[in-house]
């Protein structure tokens, strides 16, 4: 175990080595080091924004989707309310209508009973008058009769 | 290792001699070329596939392989952040990791198993003497010690100064009253001695140590029926303790490396 030259050789192999390192090992690892351990920091950083990102969306969803239930029962209730309504009127409608059809047919029944009547009357004149005429013959004269006739026509 | 005769005594020093190639005179200048050529090879295995990985990295999905080195990149880095207080990345934190695998990688190397790297050693490379754990070797550890030592003094020099670095190494711990300069500076010339010894003997100590316990018990295996028994299973035994070893001597020195240096950024 003498101390010898080598001592010296190993130092100046050492000292190389060390260069070296320091040069060309150790920068570009430590730069990818760095930058992965950004990448993962910003990678975790978005993770946690999203979470609280899909929370938001989940909280606005559950309104939303609230909302519409509300607002489709409160339609619903007002269309059936219209619909009643809409009922009702018609209902209404066409009551008026049957009773105004009503009184126009019995107007209707009351003009033509009477026109018959007249008809009738008219007729009963007539033949009354013809029989007159084929009991009384020639004595009879019409023009004086026919003012009995007129008179007892306005009776009838 | 065939050519001489096989005793114990030939056997450990077989095992612990360094293949040392001198290239001048006198005992310092020579180079151990099995520590240096293995230490720089496993480096630049190490650095190069973490290198080839990185220059590929993408910050989106990582594949495996980048996955893995980022574990060793952000495990060293928790560390560098949990010790230094100040801008680590531009070199604090990528030099811990170049200690980490580095250590960890030569420490790595004594999992082989010393008899069979022997024969490659010996018939591959056709090297009689290889010790393929560069940790056990002192000169490796003290490098190392020694480098973040200098580094230690440089930044200390560097934040506060050399005239900061002067007055603290008299004015501190003790207080700046002048009968306690020398108390101070003989209580950090101890710190400042200390510490690379400590920092560079524990690594070799243990590495070393766990390379005789394989040694002893190859030995012990040489030795009949019984004993290769009970080789076999301390050596199993001891090979699954060694891998706690390898990789918790690895993260002290990359964690005392770390302190040392944020020690000198700290002013007291």
């Amino acid at each position: 175990m003498n101390i010898n030259l080598t001592l010296i050789s190993q130092a100046i192999a050492f000292a190389v080595f060390i260069w070296f390192t320091v040069k060309f090992v150790w920068p570009p690892m430590l730069t990818a080091i760095t930058e992965r351990q950004k990448k993962i920091e910003e990678g975790l950083a978005a993770a946690e924004r999203s979470k609280k990102d899909l929370e938001l969306a989940q909280a606005r969803s559950t309104d939303t989707l609230r909302e519409a239930r509300e607002k489709s029962t409160e339609m619903i209730g007002g269309a059936e309310r219209q619909a009643a309504h809409i009922i009702e009127e018609a209902r209404t409608e066409a009551t008026k209508i049957i009773s105004m059809a009503r009184v126009s047919a019995e107007g209707e029944a009351t003009v033509a009973a009477q026109r018959a009547k007249e008809n009738l009357r008219d007729q009963v004149a007539l033949l009354a008058v013809a029989g007159a005429e084929k009991i009384l013959r020639r004595e009879v004269n019409a023009q004086v009769h026919s003012e009995l006739l007129a008179s007892l026509k306005s009776e009838l | 290792m065939s050519t001489e005769a096989l005793t114990p005594t030939s056997y450990i020093n077989h095992h612990l001699t360094f293949l040392t190639k001198p290239v001048g005179d006198g005992d310092f200048w020579a180079l151990n070329l099995d520590s240096l050529l293995t230490a720089i090879l496993l480096g630049v295995i190490g650095f190069g596939f973490i290198w080839s990985v990185v220059r590929g990295a993408t910050s989106g999905v990582p594949n495996k392989k980048q996955a893995f080195v980022e574990l060793a990149i952000e495990f060293v880095d928790d560390q560098a952040k949990a010790i230094f207080h100040g801008e680590r990345h531009t070199f604090v934190a990528p030099m811990a990791l170049t200690v980490f695998v580095w250590v960890l990688l030569m420490n790595a190397m004594d999992f082989l198993p010393i008899d069979i790297m022997s024969v490659f050693y010996h018939e591959v490379l056709g090297q009689t003497y290889w010790r393929g754990v560069p940790t056990a070797d002192i000169n490796t550890t003290f490098a190392l010690a020694l480098s973040v030592w200098i580094l230690m003094i440089f930044f200390s020099i560097k934040v506060k100064g050399l005239g900061g670095w002067i007055h603290e190494l008299f004015c501190s711990p003790f207080g700046s009253n002048p009968l306690l300069w020398v108390f101070n500076l003989m209580f950090n010339l101890v710190e400042y001695i200390s510490k690379p010894l400590s920092h560079a003997l524990r690594l070799y100590g243990n590495m070393y140590a766990g390379e005789i316990i394989f040694m002893l018990l190859g030995m012990w295996a040489a030795t009949g029926v019984t004993g290769v028994i009970f080789g076999a299973i301390l050596g199993v035994g001891w090979s699954i303790f060694h891998i706690l070893i390898v990789a918790l001597q690895a993260f002290i020195f990359m964690m005392l490396t770390i302190v040392y240096i944020s020690m000198a950024h700290e002013s007291h």
